[in-house]
């Protein structure tokens, strides 16, 4: 009975770990290029979710296949991403990116509250159960535990192809390597005469996409509530800052360990969930205050 | 023989794979001024970091008046007596030159309050001298962020001053000084430290400020003293002027 | 801090405090306006260090609920008990809590505070039979200093001791500005390396800020539950640490006096807007935060100072001084 529980517990983690992936990934990407923490990230996690039950309650109306729920939970991270994301940077970053990093914390900040009263405006406060996509592909059976396809399977799946494609991306590909340039000496590949508030506009679309998509990839699993975007903001931060700021892989280990950590606490102290994350962050942190895979940087003096 | 005031043995330190400092000996005695020339990225900032606890070495020690202060915090270096002037300066921007001071001149009496307001009489009169000891005293009510780049160095000096320290380390002291300014402004300071019986390290490029303020020199290349010695051999060297002089 | 100055927020507190003497519909207004000024006074405080923490209404909460711990305990207790014990469980928690946070800066000082808030609101909601859940900590109205007083009484002497704390709060927090430690605290804005290479320790410095902030907050807490009669999971809701932060900007985040001057015009607007706006009310606060921090940075205090500044002083700079800038001029540009 405990060794089917551990299993439960490590399925349950690893399902949760690869949606706080895929949204600290692209706080931590922004971060990386833009050196700016956006604290709205959140709310493009939660703006995914909703749109992704919007549209799934859409379809369920209408008489078409059942199957088009999965190509909307993509439209609806893209739709969010691209155009949320782009008005916030447009609107509201490109003003803030030389002024002091306490000041650029109060606009995301108050972007934040902007966006999350616009979320209850729209969708009102009582909670949204769209499970089409989890019951579509059914079940399997792992070590003797019937779990959902969706969860253990498709989420994984979408978390190690996200991270196999930002690495592929960022390596291989000229606008990758751009991207890295910026993140590396914005002076220098302003220099060298590359289009920073361009690079800036597309990474922080990239981003909001990979939060957005975190947010529609959970709506089948959860009930779609107010706050769900302050809860992952605070937790894809933890998993971040664990792994150190601007860090990809990284996040992933960290969000793993996360997962399971808080899983475990699910079913054998329940009531230390929440913590569990804060706890091994605040661990993290205080043995390595850069995160366990970022780097220290003294201040030339 | 007297017991050197800092003495560094052994020391290494690499960053990636660039050596810094490779078993490097050297030692500060009591009433010298010793002035370090080199080449630019020899490691001769990262020196003074080490010897102040900003970095960590990888091997070696670093005793400050016998007592080994090797890994120590910045904080409690410049509590045992050494204090620092920086390549660049390093003040309080938002604050008034003379509340830099002030605070300086606090944290080296007495410990903080969270009542009294900064700075007595006698200290203001104390940062005073200081600064017009420097020449600076008419910036003294001026926010530090609005200084000219020399004033700043020098108040940055000041600050380090006002610490009373044993040994000061200082980092190119006068570049980005008038040179019109800046004989004047070392002439009273090494007389002021000669007065206060202050060691002083100075890392330089020019070598006519090497000349006049140094009783020693130690040349820095490739992470390690190549020579130390009279100013006056040090600079005839042949290899030296090629090394480091470059002429 | 100048003799003008004291009488000035003298002359404001007994001005407040004759409103609320001859207008009974304001008192709940100004209690409310005085307790979310002193958490924000709070905010100011660290921003005095260049530090923003969006958990700081965990402070708020704390004490609100150790009041009422306090109060249930005992049967009943007094306004000075419930303000004792507000002020000591929230400078604990903030000594516990700031040992850990002060190490850290910017960013992670910000989200590590707003991460401790989300556990302590997590943890008041969750451990029903000891906080009351969600529905929050009732508790029966306090004596005052030893009086035991009706409601309308009772209001009138809580606005009056709303308002003679934040007043000895801005005074304190002036004091404690001036002093070593508060210009130390300044230091930590500009140049913590420096702070340390005078053998100060930037964290020491920046932990009593801490302490000292949430104590502020503390008083706010205590006197709000004082009011309502209930400590709430709201008390510590990122939403309500928002506000604090809010305040402070909108007041100005340089002056002391500021968050109350925030607090008073927040409040005031917010009882208008609730009518017409509530369903849009976080909305409007984030333009607000964002137009002011775009276009007035110095908030409401500093706009009145500057309007109101006699010219004599406003030019208070010697002659051929270089413009203030927060740029390093030039090298060598500028050598005497």
């Amino acid at each position: 009975m405990t060794s089917d529980l551990l299993l439960i517990a490590a399925l349950d983690g690893i399902a949760y770990a690869a949606l706080v992936f895929l949204v600290a990934v692209g706080l931590t990407l922004i971060f990386g290029v833009l050196r700016v923490l956006n604290i709205a990230h959140g709310s493009f996690y939660a703006l995914g979710a909703y749109v992704a039950a919007s549209l799934g309650i859409g379809i369920a109306a209408s008489k078409i296949s059942p199957w088009l729920s999965y190509p909307a939970l993509a439209v609806a991270a893209a739709i969010v991403g691209i155009v949320v994301g782009s008005a916030i940077e447009r609107l509201l970053l490109q003003r803030i990116y030389d002024k002091e990093e306490v000041l650029q914390l109060l606009v995301t900040f108050a972007a934040f509250m902007i966006l999350d009263n616009a979320q209850r405006l729209i969708w009102g406060v009582q909670p949204y159960f769209v499970a089409t996509p989890l019951q579509l592909l059914g079940n399997v059976q792992i070590g003797g535990i019937t779990y959902t396809v969706y969860q253990i399977i498709v989420l994984p799946a979408v978390a190690l192809l996200v991270l196999a494609g930002m690495r592929l991306f960022l390596r291989r590909t000229v606008s990758g390597r751009v991207i890295l340039a910026v993140a590396e000496d914005r002076e220098a590949a302003r220099a060298i005469g590359i289009n920073v508030p361009r690079v800036y506009l597309w990474t922080f679309v990239i981003g909001s996409i990979l939060a957005s998509l975190g947010g529609s990839l959970a709506s089948p699993t959860t009930s779609i509530l107010p706050g769900m975007g302050t809860d992952m903001l605070v937790l894809s931060f933890a998993v971040a800052a664990s792994a150190g700021l601007g860090r990809i892989e990284g996040a992933a280990i960290t969000a793993l360990l996360i997962g399971l950590g808080r899983s475990a606490a699910v079913y054998w102290a329940p009531e230390l969930d929440v913590l569990v994350p804060y706890l091994i962050m605040t661990l993290v942190l205080l043995v390595k205050p850069q995160g366990l895979f970022g780097t220290l940087q003294a201040r030339r003096i | 023989m007297t017991m050197p005031l800092l003495q560094v043995k052994d020391l290494s330190i690499r960053f990636g794979g660039i050596i810094a400092a490779e078993d490097v000996n050297l030692s500060v005695n009591p009433g010298e001024n010793l002035a370090i020339i080199g080449p630019n990225g020899a490691g001769k900032t990262t020196f003074l970091n080490i010897c102040t606890g900003y970095l960590s070495p990888v091997s070696g020690t670093v005793h400050f008046m016998g007592r080994d202060i090797t890994r120590l915090a910045p904080r409690n270096i410049t509590r045992l007596g050494i204090a620092r002037a920086f390549q660049i300066p390093q003040l309080f921007l938002e604050q008034t030159v003379n509340e830099n001071m002030l605070l300086a001149i606090t944290a080296r009496h007495t410990s903080l309050s969270t009542i009294r307001p900064l700075g007595t009489s006698a200290f203001r009169d104390e940062a005073a001298d200081i600064l017009s000891l420097l020449k600076v005293a008419d910036f003294a009510a001026r926010p530090a962020q609005e200084l000219p780049e020399g004033t700043r160095k020098l108040v940055d000096i000041a600050i380090a001053l006002a610490l009373q320290p044993r040994l000061l380390l200082m980092d190119e002291p006068t570049s980005g000084v008038a040179s019109s300014e800046k004989f004047a402004v070392m002439d009273v300071l090494v007389a002021a430290l000669a007065t206060r019986g202050v060691s002083s390290v100075f890392v330089e490029h020019d070598m006519e400020m090497v000349t006049r303020y140094a009783n020693r020199v130690a040349v820095w290349n490739g992470g390690r003293v190549q020579k130390s010695g009279p100013p006056q051999d040090i600079l005839d060297d042949p290899e030296v002027r090629r090394t480091v002089i470059g002429h | 801090m100048g003799a003008r100055n004291i009488v000035l927020l003298v002359t404001a507190a007994v001005l407040l405090a004759a409103v609320a003497w001859l207008l009974p519909w304001t008192r709940t207004f100004l209690v409310i306006a005085m307790s979310k000024g002193l958490a924000a006074l709070g905010i100011v405080i660290l921003l005095r260090a260049g530090q923003v923490s969006f958990g700081h209404a965990m402070f708020f909460a704390v004490s609100a609920y150790a009041a009422g711990f306090a109060s249930r305990m005992l049967g009943g207790t007094d306004i000075a008990v419930m303000l004792a014990v507000g002020i000591a469980a929230a400078a604990v928690l903030s000594l516990v809590v700031g040992l850990f946070v002060v190490r850290y800066r910017q960013i992670f000082f910000g989200m590590l505070n707003l991460a401790f808030s989300m556990v302590l609101y997590s943890i008041l909601e969750k451990f029903f039979e000891i906080t009351g859940g969600s529905d929050g900590l009732r508790l029966s109205r306090p004596s005052m200093f030893g009086l035991v007083l009706q409601r309308n009484d009772f209001d009138l002497m809580l606005v009056f001791l709303s308002i003679a704390l934040a007043l000895g709060a801005t005074l304190a927090v002036q004091v404690y500005f001036a002093s070593s430690y508060g210009q130390a605290l300044r230091a930590i804005k500009s140049n913590e390396t420096r702070l340390e290479y005078i053998g100060v320790s930037a964290r020491l410095v920046l932990l009593i800020g801490y302490v000292v902030s949430a104590v502020t907050g503390a008083i706010g807490g205590v006197l709000l539950a004082a009011l309502q009669g209930l400590a709430s999971p709201s008390f510590s809701y990122w939403i309500q640490s928002g506000e604090f932060v809010f305040i402070a900007i909108l007041g100005g985040s340089a002056f002391p006096a500021g968050a109350f001057v925030g607090a008073l015009v927040y409040e005031g607007v917010r009882i208008y807007a609730a009518a017409f706006a509530n369903d849009i009310w976080e909305l409007v606060l984030g333009l607000v935060i964002i137009g002011i921090i775009l276009f007035a940075p110095r908030g409401l205090v500093g706009l009145a100072v500057e309007t109101f500044a006699s010219p004599r002083k406003r030019e208070a700079v010697p002659d051929g001084s270089v413009p203030m800038t927060n740029a390093a001029p030039a090298k060598g540009s500028a050598e005497q």
